[in-house]
């Protein structure tokens, strides 16, 4: 028998479990796809009548949910108390800017078909394509910034610099919303939780400013016993 | 439990077997028309069964057209879901017999008739015709029917009936889709007098020699090749001959990228995306796209009701 610390069982067995269940829309989509090329008899598992579309939107579907579920690791690890879940941070987040990359290297290389004139045109004409484009361009930095090294390195550049996700989210949404024909309502759920996501951060800075305000004025009425609040830390 | 792989019943016999239970389904509706039967309901168990037809070669395309279980299982019908597998879902509550429609407005002749008295002057006949959808994709489909010029003379139109308005059944008991406001419910779509008389409009009765599965629009509706699919409303339950434009629904819900004309142009691109390519579902190139054709590739018959129109501003 062995034992495991809880430093080792987030690393050998929490990691790998959520690690492959981000993974899990990749496997469907193959299985698909070898449902589809004849491969395997997969039904349940088959891509439609329209399989380009179909890999399209999965992707695309799936990048934004990473995302936003990137973006709810800090308020529940402040919420609910599960400190642990910092862990996981930049696993989603890698895994978002993943699939949101497939979801565009579809698009370029199987939906507009490898003609790069069309790519020019699509990307500067269509304001939808123009925004989840950019949302993609703001994700990349942040991906390639993701390791510890460049955290460290960086120090409070980095914390600045990876508030990008914000406004990469807020496009993402709006690339969906502007995307669908008519049945706004799965996007207005992505725009109602993308909104809760950042109003609980706007309403945090609003209550640390309070705070640091009332500081200040504790240390000008040079109150000693007062403790100075704890700042904690937000990255890893 | 365990369910062992020789349990599992194969797709093709589950295919099949889905294929014969709608069949059934028909065949059901049909019995119980069927009682000793006049005239009428005798019609009725043909049109449920097989359809008589004729090919009309001149209208249809050589292209090789979808698989059934494209054509009934990939749609756009709203009123049973917005996403393109819903229809084929949810349709069964659709109850297209027994059905009848009211014609009125602008003609001589108007009333409300059972589908088997509209239907029965007119001689079915098969075309397989390109089906464009304003998505940027594109089906081949064999439809039977009937033109609707033939169908809009016998309600003698006046001379103030300009154009033609359809409207679909408005129930949400049988379309679960309008318990949302996704459009403005009943859908409604229109043609202009002479596009409705050209020979190419046709109401549609079936497709694949069978009668129209509910999820196609059973138990009519109306075929326009060279316009966007949209244009094309499913179970017409209300033809009215208008003098005024009608109000359609797309063209309601998002004027600046729907209009009234909604003719295949691949130079006038959806304010969204492109028009000048589609794919074509289920062709063995479906990675790529094919250009799409003026008019859905019907210009020679059908431009001349547009000349002198500026195609780009009446989209």
């Amino acid at each position: 028998m062995f034992k495991m610390n809880s430093n080792e069982t987030l690393r050998w067995i929490a990691k790998p479990i959520v690690f492959l269940l981000c993974l899990l829309p990749v496997g469907w989509l193959l299985a698909g796809l070898a449902d589809l090329a004849g491969f395997a008899q997969w039904p349940s598992a088959s891509l439609g009548a329209n399989p380009v579309d179909r890999i399209q939107d999965t992707l695309g579907i799936w990048g934004l949910r990473l995302l936003l579920a990137t973006l709810a690791v800090t308020p529940l690890r402040e919420l609910g108390g599960w400190q642990r879940l910092i862990a996981f941070r930049r696993m989603l987040g890698l895994f978002a800017f993943f699939y949101v990359s497939a979801h565009f290297a579809w698009y370029l290389l199987v939906d507009q078909g490898l003609d790069w004139r069309l790519w020019v045109e699509d990307i500067a004409k269509r304001p939808f394509i123009t925004v989840g484009f950019t949302a993609l361009v703001m994700l990349v930095p942040l991906a390639l910034t993701s390791t510890k090294r460049a955290m460290r390195r960086m120090g409070r550049r980095w914390q600045r610099l990876h508030r990008l996700i914000y406004p990469a989210a807020i496009l993402g949404c709006t690339h969906f919303y502007w995307q669908v024909k008519a049945d706004i309502r799965e996007p207005l759920i992505f725009c109602l939780a993308l909104a809760v996501l950042l109003g609980w951060r706007l309403y945090r800075s609003w209550q640390r400013a309070g705070r640091g305000r009332a500081e200040k004025d504790s240390r000008q009425d040079q109150d000693p016993a007062r403790p100075r609040l704890p700042v904690e830390p937000l990255t890893e | 439990m365990r369910i062992r792989p020789s349990e599992i019943t194969p797709e093709p016999v589950y295919r099949a077997r889905r294929d014969f239970l709608a069949g059934i389904a028909g065949l059901g509706a049909a019995a119980l028309l069927a009682r000793p039967a006049p005239a009428e309901e005798v019609m009725n168990v043909t049109l449920v069964q097989r359809l008589q037809y004729k090919r009309n070669a001149r209208y249809s395309t050589t292209e090789k057209a979808n698989s059934f279980s494209d054509v009934t299982g990939y749609n756009n019908f709203y009123e049973f879901g917005t996403g393109k597998e819903d229809p084929s879902r949810n349709a069964g509550s659709l109850r297209p017999r027994p059905w009848s429609v009211v014609v009125d407005g602008e003609c001589e002749v108007k009333g409300r008739y059972a589908l088997e008295d509209l239907l029965k002057p007119h001689a079915l006949e098969e075309r397989t015709y390109r089906l464009r959808c304003v998505e940027a994709w594109s089906m081949v489909i064999p439809w039977i029917g009937f033109p609707l010029g033939d169908l809009a003379k016998r309600f003698k139109p006046t001379s103030r009936a300009k154009f033609i308005e359809f409207t679909t059944l408005l129930d949400s008991r049988q379309m679960p889709g309008q318990r949302y406001a996704v459009l403005d419910w009943p859908y409604v779509e229109g043609l202009r007098m002479d596009e409705a008389m050209h020979p190419l409009a046709i109401l549609a009765v079936g497709l694949y020699g069978q009668v129209l599965p509910n999820q196609n629009g059973a138990p009519l509706r109306l075929v326009v090749p060279w316009k966007y699919g949209f244009k094309s409303i499913k179970s017409i339950a209300r033809i009215r001959f208008t003098e005024r434009m009608p109000a359609t629904t797309w063209a309601l819900s998002a004027p600046q990228e729907y209009g009234f004309y909604a003719n295949v142009n691949p130079e006038v691109d959806h304010p969204r995306w492109s028009q000048a390519r589609e794919r074509r579902i289920g062709s063995d190139s479906f990675l790529s796209r094919q250009p799409t054709l003026r008019f859905n590739g019907y210009g020679n018959e059908v431009a001349g009701l547009y000349a002198g129109m500026d195609l780009a501003r009446n989209f």
